[in-house]
């Protein structure tokens, strides 16, 4: 039955989650005094270029990196217990695993965006890389966080401690018991995960994914020679990344409930996440690039000062 | 005397200023230079057998020189001495053939099929670094969004940019020669005056007010009413506010900064709107029409136009002071693209680029076209010469604009006036050299018109501030980074079309 409720959420996850960035763009236009484009303008979308044809650039990683980019969003997203259920994929270890798959998916699209030769394209997957490898750190970090507290709570599923290192069982109940003790390292995490969600993702104050300078671009700059289907499954992939990030914040408040409840507040926490990310757009300028550095240093600094508190209380 | 000291309202003959022999030309130029004067126009005038008379026009303080040289065929370079003529001198020996011997580098200025001086045309080189970590990274000419053709060419190692080279000439459409061609005045369908708009459509007024002012001295008449002086002033001011007002709108949303990138272009649509009430047109084609201007608003439309700006005026200081409040953005702009006040003399930046830098140099107060009161504007500088500052000169001067606007709309609501001329009727004496100074919102915008001897046109140039300006933005970019260049290139905002001509 668990895993049934699961399939649902799943399943609402892949339908909902071009809908994220429809939400995100209402609030900037309505920021800016904008009537802003419709809501479901990313299904739109998709379905347009989904019905084009497309021009190819030699060389199968620029072939293989949407195919690659979107089957790993999609992976990664089933290991996540999304609104409170539990992920029938879910193994000790798996956030390690979660997190490569969204590596590999970064990967794929940094080969592709050289396959292209073109300078603009070089450029922006040298800045992925580099950025993607300070954000990691940060990552892995609020992750032991969370592990760290449900050895700390003892409440597992399994007498096995090692599930405390499983995504299904760090973004539990358990956590939401620990808001009840007071814990403060609680109070970074969430602003670590939300650093980690705006540079995964290339919003502001990252990356601008409004702009159409292609030498201030890090990740539209990589698909700008994408077309067709294969546009689609980067903007599908792209978005699936982005509800990834939200559902991992949203599932940090989600008490063991019903599951008509339970999904209805992850729904809605996602929904705000998206408000959120939409008024830091709206109100911040972007860092100019060799600030990213430090922000990406900061969200680590504060996720190791995060796990030291958890030892030390 | 070498050279011919004059002020803007005098049209000197040809005859008055000494033609220099190439040597003593040269070294006229260099000191002139080197004791702080800017050169506003440098070109060629043709005389026979392929062989051009180099003549220059330099502001001082107040006075403009005027320095000429005997017809040659080639002449020594003085960019290596003063950077600031290194392109007046490229597109002399372009359009000319005549050469400037140990030009540092004599690179094509505009691709011009028909340019005499052809030895470059072959290869369009670019300089290159080499190495095994540097890369060259190529912009345009074909851009994304709406903008004109030019190709940048950078340098790159990572992410600093080592070297920029900008390339232009896409636009050229040979505007001087087309002028040449038309009669020097023809008061009928103004074809003249049309074309001279469109040199740069975002400054037409002032590139109509610096070909009407030149005509009308060329003519005789020293001084219009105060009542002609006002509304070519509101044409400028208007013309001037709609694009401060974009650029740091434009300024604001290269740094990610939503709010005010989309409030300014909404209001800078509201200060086209005013200029088109006024003319008829939204980029002020028309306004300005020799020895007067097309219309003249009543006591009533004043009122109307004054309720309008007031509004636009509240709404664009609004929206410019959620900008500068902003730390974010102020971080983001502070320290981008910086040039030195040194840099820019060197250079001979005008215009909002150079004021930034703390170059205290303003056309409409040290050549000011009519002697209305300017209250209490004055010359915006600012220190650092980063985006910062270039985007603080444009925000004091885009509140002067506000304030002159009004003043000057107020006078009119009050005194209707008299003297509502039309186009007059020109009649242009021979021999004369017939210079007009307009700082445009860009910088200053010079027309030197010379007639010869028969009274028609002997030589015909158009500055743009862009024109001196380009280099500046080519070495703000130097050892910044490549990706705070659409930043940099939009708080310069020059023109290619000025450019090109």
């Amino acid at each position: 039955m668990k895993e049934y409720f699961w399939l649902i959420q799943f399943l609402f996850s892949i339908v909902l989650a071009p809908l994220l960035p429809g939400i995100i763009s209402r609030v900037k236009a309505i920021f800016a005094g904008r009537h802003g484009k419709p809501l479901l303008q990313g299904y739109f979308d998709l379905w347009r270029l989904m019905r084009k044809g497309e021009i190819l650039c030699q060389g199968w990683p620029f072939v293989l990196a949407p195919a690659i980019v979107a089957a790993s969003s999609i992976l990664a997203l089933a290991f996540l217990p999304l609104g409170g259920q539990t992920s029938p994929l879910g193994f000790a270890g798996d956030f390690i695993f979660a997190a490569y798959l969204l590596g590999m998916g970064r990967f794929a699209l940094m080969l592709g965006a050289l396959a292209t030769g073109s300078a603009f394209e070089g450029m922006g997957a040298s800045r992925e890389a580099a950025f993607s490898a300070l954000a990691e750190p940060a990552l892995f970090l609020a992750f032991l966080i969370f592990s760290s507290f449900c050895i700390d709570m003892g409440h597992f599923s399994t007498a096995d401690t090692g599930s405390a290192f499983s995504l299904n069982s760090m973004l539990k109940g358990q956590l939401v018991l620990a808001w009840h003790y007071g814990k403060a390292p609680l109070f970074i995490a969430p602003i670590v995960l939300f650093i980690l969600l705006l540079a995964e993702n290339c919003r502001i104050p990252v990356d601008d994914p409004t702009t159409h300078l292609e030498l201030t671009m890090i990740h539209e700059v990589m698909i700008l020679d994408q077309s067709g289907p294969n546009l689609a499954f980067m903007q599908y992939g792209a978005s699936l990344k982005l509800w990834f990030f939200a559902s991992l914040l949203a599932s940090l408040t989600i008490p063991p409930m019903d599951f008509l409840p339970a999904t209805l507040l992850w729904l809605g926490q996602i929904a705000v996440i998206g408000v959120l990310v939409g008024l830091v757009e709206s109100l911040m300028a972007r860092l100019r690039l060799v600030r990213v550095p430090h922000l990406l240093g900061m969200a680590s600094a504060l996720a190791a000062l995060a796990l030291i508190l958890t030892q030390v209380s | 005397m070498n050279h011919l000291q004059f002020s803007l309202q005098q049209t000197p003959s040809l005859a008055d200023i000494p033609a220099l022999a190439a040597d003593t030309f040269h070294n006229e130029l260099v000191d002139m230079i080197k004791s702080g004067r800017l050169v506003l126009a440098y070109f060629c005038i043709p005389a026979s057998d392929g062989a051009g008379e180099l003549f220059a026009i330099l502001a001082g303080e107040n006075d403009l020189c005027a320095l000429r040289s005997e017809p040659l065929k080639e002449f020594e370079s003085t960019a290596r001495e003063c950077p600031q003529t290194q392109l007046f001198e490229r597109e002399i020996h372009e359009n000319h053939g005549i050469l400037p011997r140990n030009h540092p580098w004599l690179k094509a200025v505009r691709i011009t099929p028909d340019a005499p001086g052809k030895t470059h045309d072959a290869d369009y080189g670019f300089y290159r670094i080499q190495g095994a970590q540097t890369h060259e990274v190529g912009v345009g000419p074909i851009h994304a969004g709406i903008i004109e053709p030019g190709h940048f060419r950078f340098q790159c190692y990572g992410e600093n940019v080592l070297n920029l080279e900008i390339a232009l000439g896409y636009q050229h459409r040979g505007i001087e020669k087309m002028l040449m061609r038309l009669p020097a005045f023809d008061s009928i369908n103004q074809q003249r005056l049309r074309l001279v708009e469109c040199i740069a459509g975002d400054a037409s007024v002032a590139y109509a007010t610096a070909q009407c002012t030149v005509w009308e001295k060329m003519a005789g008449i020293t001084q219009l009413p105060p009542l002609i002086q006002r509304v070519r002033r509101i044409g400028l001011e208007l013309e001037r506010l709609a694009c401060h007002c974009g650029d740091l709108g434009a300024i604001a949303g290269d740094t990610g900064f939503l709010p005010t990138s989309s409030w300014n272009g909404r209001i800078r649509g509201d200060f086209l709107n005013l200029t088109a009430s006024l003319c008829g047109n939204r980029f002020g084609r028309g306004y300005i029409c020799p020895g007067g201007v097309s219309h003249y608003p009543g006591p009533a439309e004043c009122q109307d136009l004054l309720g309008r700006l007031a509004a636009s005026g509240r709404d664009a200081i609004g929206s410019c002071n959620a900008m500068f409040a902003s730390a974010s953005v102020r971080d983001r702009m502070a320290g981008t693209g910086a040039l030195s006040r040194q840099q820019a003399l060197e250079l001979g930046l005008v215009g909002v680029a150079a004021r930034a830098c703390g170059v205290e140099w303003d056309a409409r107060f040290q050549f000011p076209l009519s002697y209305l009161p300017s209250y209490g504007s004055r010359i915006r500088i600012a220190r650092d010469g980063d985006v910062l500052a270039r985007a603080h000169v444009r925000f004091e001067e885009l509140e002067d604009s506000l304030n002159l606007v009004k003043m000057d709309l107020q006078w009119l609501a009050e005194n209707p006036g008299e003297d509502k001329k039309g186009p007059a009727n020109i009649d242009l004496q021979p021999d004369m050299v017939g210079v007009g100074l307009v700082e445009s919102w860009r910088g200053v915008v010079c027309h030197v018109s010379i007639t010869g001897a028969d009274g028609n046109l002997a030589a015909c140039k158009f500055v743009d501030p862009s024109f001196h300006n380009w280099i500046g933005l080519a070495m703000a970019m130097r050892n910044g980074q490549i990706s705070d260049f659409p930043l940099c290139n939009k708080s310069f905002n020059l023109s290619y079309c000025g450019h090109d001509l």
